[in-house]
């Protein structure tokens, strides 16, 4: 920064040092103590016990159900979301915004109301539960309702992420390719995608953590069935309401640093590229 | 924005215009893929986000209108109606003030440490809502790290609304701080030296300079919290206590209407929660239309 930015207020002097204060209390409330307690709860009972608690069977079964929704969900939700980028970002049609918004939408709508959708459609009760139940399919208090309430509530995070890069690339690359008689796959493969491949990688990082984490929607399709319907969430609610504290906080750890790992990842890739395109401006 | 929407178009048949005129008018056909691409979104939003909502709009009107009026009129849905939306507001002041002081501090005086604060922020988008809310659970519970000095003070925070409303801050602070940041960050340093050499005083400079340039970015952060702030139930249910009429959330009426059967009631509060997520991302995005376009976010 130039000598000439110290006429900015508050950049220096004892302000300066007031707020600076005052946001590391603020992060100390929110952020830090937070953190910090999540391990201490975990470790209480020391390393062995806490990894003992790992190793219990509806424990487990909860891990390998996240892992499974989170291998269906996010390459169908990272697929769609880049022909839905690629659609909104590379045509003109009517309709467009209306598309945009319905895209949106999941984003700001209570995780609750995503599961509940679910259970008004395949719900005992639902538009197709009775039906479907005839031929003994079950979508709520199962796997599938799972999986749907996941699939709506990351679906956004791709489309989302992709699209300004998309824009930010135009259009002209494609024509060129197109012109030179490339299809539909090869262009959106070979032409864009290796262009917008951060922002997808990054947008999928969301949605993995999203999926892992999802708790709402998926309590209320879930039905909670230990050791079959839950997820690695929904354990760690059962477990802190059954006063299993050090239990609930290990696997609550675990799920936090899997989660952390996963947009850990999602930011070192955005410094990079950060720093890349510094580095291209300088030339 | 490059193409866009056709000027005068009108929003409300999208629906049907979607359908009825699924080819590109504008853009002459030389990138391929146009309707394989659209037919696929087309579905792919159908299926998992018009056909639910559908479900959401019709279910509650099933049983008459008598019904969804006696349903929303209930004490017990008003009052946690109520409380999300009251939390959620004052959580969203919060979030934004709060938020406003971290952006500054980071964008502005960059104290030494401030790339591990910058990368700290970023916590509560990681943190799955159920590990966030048994943690502040613990923390701010009688005998936790901040509940038991609060409470020789005579404050209790877990098991009321107050501890909604931390639960709240928490989940909405990083909206605000990054949706803040980059737009401080990018504020050309001329705008605050001209104001400076023609004579503002700091607090000038703040007042009348640099708020009118941050409010979209504010405004945005703050419509972001809010929204999430209703909405939200994992980070909440655990600190908040759950007595019916006192500290119970709208999400999680949803829920026990749905344990007691009662579809109809579970559809009615979940209606005026998806009208209400609808009204404030319309909100955001105008806010967020007046956002410069540097930072690449979708119009």
């Amino acid at each position: 920064m130039s000598a000439a930015s110290s006429v900015r207020p508050a950049a220096h002097g004892p302000s300066a040092w007031a707020l600076t204060l005052a946001a590391w209390g603020v992060a100390l409330l929110f952020l830090i103590l937070p953190l910090l307690s999540l391990f201490h709860e975990a470790l209480r009972q020391g390393v062995r016990a806490a990894a003992a608690t790992l190793r219990d069977p509806d424990a487990l079964s909860a891990i390998r159900l996240s892992a499974l929704v989170v291998a269906i969900v996010v390459p169908v939700n990272a697929a769609c979301g880049l022909f839905a980028a690629y659609a909104l970002t590379r045509f003109d049609f009517p309709g467009r915004a209306a598309l945009l918004v319905l895209i949106e939408l999941p984003l700001s709508i209570s995780p609750v109301v995503a599961g509940l959708v679910w259970v008004l459609l395949f719900g005992a009760e639902g538009w197709f539960g009775p039906a479907l139940a005839a031929h003994g399919v079950r979508i709520t208090f199962a796997l599938p309702g799972i999986l749907l309430a996941t699939l709506f509530v990351t679906f956004p995070f791709v489309t989302r992420t992709v699209m300004p890069a998309m824009e930010a690339q135009g259009r002209d690359q494609e024509e060129a390719a197109a012109i030179l008689g490339a299809g539909f796959l090869s262009v959106l493969l070979r032409v864009t995608l290796p262009e917008v491949g951060a922002a997808a990688v990054s947008g999928t990082l969301l949605c993995t953590a999203r999926a892992l984490g999802e708790f709402g929607a998926v309590s209320v399709v879930s039905g909670h069935i230990p050791g079959q319907t839950e997820t690695v969430p929904l354990h760690i609610e059962t477990l802190y309401n059954g006063y299993e504290t050090v239990a609930a906080f290990s696997l609550a750890a675990l799920l936090a640093v899997v989660s952390g790992l996963v947009v850990g990842a999602r930011g070192l890739l955005e410094w990079q590229g950060q720093r890349r395109r510094r580095d291209d401006a300088l030339v | 924005m490059s193409g866009g929407v056709l000027p005068g178009w009108d929003a409300r048949p999208a629906a049907l215009s979607i359908l009825a005129r699924l080819l590109p008018r504008r853009t002459p056909a030389v990138i391929p893929g146009a309707l394989p691409s659209l037919a696929l979104t087309l579905v792919w939003v159908g299926l998992i986000v018009l056909l639910p909502l559908a479900a959401l709009a019709a279910r509650p009107w099933q049983d008459g209108p008598a019904a969804l009026l006696h349903a929303l009129s209930d004490r017990r849905t008003l009052a946690a109606l109520r409380l999300s939306f009251g939390t959620a507001l004052g959580a969203a002041i919060l979030c934004t003030l709060l938020g406003l002081l971290l952006a500054w501090v980071l964008g502005r005086v960059r104290p030494p440490g401030w790339r591990l604060l910058d990368a700290m922020i970023d916590l509560p988008f990681a943190l799955p809502t159920a590990v966030a809310g048994i943690t502040l659970t613990t923390l701010y519970a009688r005998t936790g790290w901040l509940g038991a000095p609060l409470a020789r003070i005579g404050m209790r925070v877990a098991y009321t609304p107050l501890g909604i409303m931390v639960a709240l801050v928490f989940v909405g602070l990083p909206f605000v701080v990054r949706v803040v940041l980059p737009v401080l960050r990018d504020l050309p340093a001329e705008l605050e030296e001209a104001a400076a050499t023609l004579g503002a005083r700091p607090a000038q400079v703040a007042w009348r300079v640099l708020l009118p340039a941050l409010w979209p970015a504010l405004a945005t952060g703050f419509g972001l919290a809010f929204a999430r702030g209703v909405g939200e139930y994992g980070s909440v249910i655990f600190i908040a206590g759950n007595r019916p009429l006192v500290s119970e959330i709208a999400p999680l009426l949803i829920v026990i209407r749905l344990q007691e059967f009662d579809y109809g009631g579970a559809a009615a509060v979940g209606l005026v929660m998806l009208l209400a997520a609808a009204l404030c991302l319309l909100l955001v995005s105008a806010a967020r239309r007046r956002l410069p376009a540097s930072l690449g976010l979708v119009r």
